[in-house]
């Protein structure tokens, strides 16, 4: 079964939501697509305490209140791509779409260094122990540690307080120096102060440290501590979790697998496009983090932007680019001031454990330098993230590139693989030879 | 300039093997390998080590060599399993082919008996239904295919092998090799290129024959036997332009490697959606527990097919000191061992221990 649709949209952030509800408003056949239940991505997920946050309730209502409404297929989660034609593996089997123009809108996802007892449990990603609180995972009366880099740390642990657990304190590595600078030059996203005065009031009793980093995560069963290294002292915490995020990376698996070009400039690619987010390939545009972290008021915009492209609509696309190139500069702020600091790279030991599926350690992967002979070597990244958490890690620690996605994108049931509808082949299969 | 007893071309599994035999023969030897030891169609293979009994000059090659791997049946790098192979019969016609294929695979020195379907099920409980019967080979087994390629140039390079890794043969010289960086090997040359024969020696035909594989996630216990169904000899050794065949392998970690397909004259490498489903769909009839795995990843090899099926194995006619161990198709892990002392015997002047002359290059120049 295929089913057509002139737009597709991958991504259901604020980023696809706003492509779909712009493609939609120029009478467009939108089909808005997500691996999740629900619509909002990474930063408006649903929350089963508090609710869906209000901006995302309102992006999520327009795109039904559209002249055409968009139509919304949650759950399936994109696989495999070819051409004009997308895979998706959903609860009731796979489901092929087609599109006339797609919108690549698959955002980012949280870059993870390894250090001594980073596979401990009770040690998660920043962002992965916030959505877990959102989707009601107990976190109340817990004993966090926040650590690593970014503005998600501090909506981590907003969100997490909100949930009931107790923030020890937030540990950025930038240095006091560099968060002062970025402060300094918040004033031009009035947006961005307004959510950083929020946050701030609602951690004001909540320590922020500084160039500060955790070198360590102790305990038998589960993390009981931490090393926390700040200026040139290092300190033990004790705590039940440890949230810690290094930053984020664009999820640019499904463009790369229907062709579209990469930037890669830095440790990590980024799907290319020119400034109406057209990529490479025909037909296909991007939008939001898959091409390069800037936060959510550049995923609205450029989800604008790729929406009226998408449905034709160059003048109102054009009407944008001052304001894509504006909240744009915002992640070049990011960048600049949240770099992270090298010793990072440099915490995990010749016994850490690199790659959690095969359980490879540093140590083993030591003279290799490319991904792929370490991985025929030693198994490092053939597991089942396939590389999307250690090739990450080795590629910012500046130990080998990272290799390309290979299909299916997501692990994906055979019989999804499978069943996908194709023309059918003129050839016989060996066995149907027999008698 | 430097001079060699003998400068191996490429370091797939064959290369390897025989980089090692002559090494342990006293040779000098330069390897020439522009890319990881063991990343062509070696890392691309299943790593079954299995006697195929239809071509009696095949099968005496892939028994010799069989014999020789059981050498790394304790080398961790092998990951060497003994899994045992189980062909299945789908109806009592290939049912009445099996005494003769037990004939021939014992009469090679093989151990192969017939199953009747109970107790093919016995065996493997996640067949399909419906199954006649089958033959199991038991003391065949599973490897781990570039790691014993890198061992093997190891090995060598511990004899005093020297390895020019990241470089390739751009031009053959009589008795002398020029690489793409300009420099100059001299001595007797061996080329053990795989797929990339043709383009160092056109006049010996060799066509990549494309094959798809897919890995799950780990199932422990699911399946114990590598299975492939009686008609996969018929894929392998027919010339249908494309193909599928039943074969799937239990790896020592619970996984299961699921193949295979067989597809003439097509060098892009990308999995291709349609053939992938088409072997997914032939599997599931033998095996449709399948359905129900997670996939993590598919991926394809190009298989060195010569127009007979047998690698071109000994001294090129009107070239001297040129050699070629190449065009194993299929079976080139298994056969590397045996196909590689072959070669060094004749190189030396031995009686090998086998006939070589079926895999005489001359066969395709007359
Ligand atoms: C873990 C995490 C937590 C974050 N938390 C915050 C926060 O609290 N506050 C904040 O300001 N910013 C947060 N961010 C940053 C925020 O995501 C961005 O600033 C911005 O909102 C991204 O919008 P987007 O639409 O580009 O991508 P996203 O919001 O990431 O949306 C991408 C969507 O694409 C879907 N998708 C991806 N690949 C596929 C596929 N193959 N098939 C189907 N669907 C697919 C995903 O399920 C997801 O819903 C977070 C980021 C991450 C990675
Ligand atoms: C999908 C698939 C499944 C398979 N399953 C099995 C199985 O289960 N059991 C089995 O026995 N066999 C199997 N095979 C077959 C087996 O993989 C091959 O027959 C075998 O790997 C061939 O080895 P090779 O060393 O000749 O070639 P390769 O491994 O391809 O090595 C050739 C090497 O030569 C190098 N080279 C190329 N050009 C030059 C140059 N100019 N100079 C120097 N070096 C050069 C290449 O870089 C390469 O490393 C399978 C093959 C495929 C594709």
């Amino acid at each position: 079964m295929t089913e057509h649709y002139d737009v597709l949209v991958v991504g259901a952030g604020p980023a696809g939501l706003a492509a779909a509800q712009a493609a939609a408003s120029h009478g467009a056949r939108v089909g808005l697509v997500d691996a999740q239940a629900r619509q909002g991505g990474q930063v408006w997920r649903h929350d089963a305490v508090h609710g869906t946050p209000r901006a995302a309730s309102r992006a999520i209502n327009a795109s039904v209140g559209t002249r055409v409404p968009v139509t919304w297929l949650a759950r399936h989660q994109v696989i495999a791509a070819q051409s004009q034609r997308l895979c998706a593996e959903t609860p009731l089997g796979a489901v092929e779409l087609s599109f006339g123009r797609l919108v690549i809108a698959t955002g980012a996802r949280e870059l993870l260094l390894p250090f001594p007892g980073w596979t401990l449990p009770g040690v998660t990603g920043a962002g992965g122990l916030q959505a877990l609180a959102k989707q009601g995972w107990p976190v109340r009366g817990k004993r966090v540690v926040v650590a690593g880099s970014g503005p998600l740390l501090w909506a981590a642990a907003a969100s997490l307080r909100r949930h009931g657990a107790r923030v020890l304190g937030i540990h950025e590595q930038a240095s006091a120096a560099a968060m002062r600078a970025f402060a300094l030059q918040l004033w031009r996203w009035p947006g961005r102060v307004a959510q950083a005065l929020q946050l701030r009031a609602a951690l004001h009793d909540v320590a922020h440290h500084c160039g500060s980093f955790v070198r360590r995560a102790d305990g038998d069963a589960a993390v009981t501590s931490v090393q926390v290294t700040s200026g040139g002292t290092s300190m033990r915490v004790d705590c039940d979790l440890l949230a810690v995020g290094h930053g984020l990376v664009p999820n640019v698996a499904l463009a790369g697998m229907l062709g579209c070009a990469m930037d890669r400039d830095g440790a990590h690619p980024v799907v290319q496009v020119d400034e109406l987010l057209r990529t490479s390939v025909a037909n296909i545009h991007a939008a939001g983090e898959s091409c390069g972290i800037a936060g959510l008021s550049a995923a609205r915009i450029e989800g604008r932007i790729a929406g009226h492209m998408a449905a034709g609509a160059t003048a109102a696309a054009t009407s944008l680019l001052r304001q894509r190139r504006h909240a744009r500069r915002f992640g070049e702020l990011l960048e600049r001031h949240f770099a992270l600091d090298p010793r990072l790279y440099a915490l995990a030991e010749h016994d850490t454990i690199i790659c959690r599926c095969e359980d490879v350690t540093l140590g083993a992967l030591d003279g290799y330098t490319d991904a792929r002979t370490a991985r025929l070597a030693t198994r490092c990244g053939m597991g089942a993230c396939q590389g999307r958490v250690c090739g990450t890690a080795l590629a910012q620690m500046g130990r080998f590139p990272r290799s390309d996605c290979r299909l299916p994108i997501f692990p994906a049931r055979l019989a999804t693989l499978a069943d996908r509808a194709s023309p059918p082949l003129p050839s016989r299969d060996s066995g149907d030879n027999h008698p | 300039m430097s001079r060699y007893d003998l400068i191996v071309a490429g370091a797939g599994i064959v290369g390897a093997s025989c980089a090692n035999e002559a090494s342990i023969a006293g040779l000098r030897v330069a390897i020439v390998e522009p890319g990881p030891v063991g990343g062509g169609a070696t890392a691309c293979s299943m790593g079954h080590l299995v006697a195929m009994d239809d071509d009696p000059a095949e099968l005496a090659l892939a028994r010799y060599s069989l014999r020789r791997w059981e050498a790394f049946a304790h080398l961790a790098e092998a990951e060497f399993s003994r899994c045992g192979t189980l062909w299945v019969a789908r109806n009592d016609g290939e049912v009445a082919g099996i005494a003769a294929r037990v004939a021939r695979l014992n009469a090679a020195g093989g151990e192969a008996h017939a199953v009747d379907a109970r107790t093919l099920y016995e065996l493997e409980p996640a067949l399909a239904a419906g199954l006649a019967g089958g033959m199991l080979v038991p003391a065949e087994a599973v490897v781990y295919p570039p790691r014993v390629a890198q061992h093997l140039v190891r090995c060598a390079q511990q004899r005093g092998a020297r390895l020019h890794a990241g470089r390739s043969v751009r031009r053959l010289g009589r008795a002398s090799v020029t690489l793409d960086d300009g420099s100059l090997l001299t001595g007797p040359v061996l080329l053990a290129t795989g797929c990339a024969l043709p383009r160092l020696l056109p006049q010996l035909p060799l066509r990549p024959r494309k094959g798809h594989l897919l890995i799950t996630e780990r199932y422990p216990g699911l399946l114990r036997h590598q299975v492939l169904e009686l008609g996969y000899a018929d894929s392998a050794h027919g010339d249908a332009a494309s193909s599928v065949a039943f074969n799937v392998q239990p790896r020592p970690t619970g996984q299961l490697l699921v193949g295979s397909s067989r597809e003439f004259d097509v060098e892009d490498p990308a999995v291709s959606p349609a053939m992938l489903q088409r072997m997914l769909r032939h599997a599931f009839r033998f095996m449709p527990a399948l359905r129900q795995l997670q996939g993590l990843r598919a991926w394809t090899g190009l298989r060195p097919a010569t127009p007979d099926g047998r690698p071109y194995l000994g001294a090129v006619p009107g070239h001297p000191d040129l050699w070629v161990a190449a065009g194993h198709e299929g079976l080139g892990v298994t056969t590397a061992l045996g196909s590689a002392r072959l070669l060094i015997d004749l190189l030396l002047g031995h009686a090998p221990a086998i006939d070589p002359a079926p895999y005489s290059p001359a066969r395709v120049l007359a």
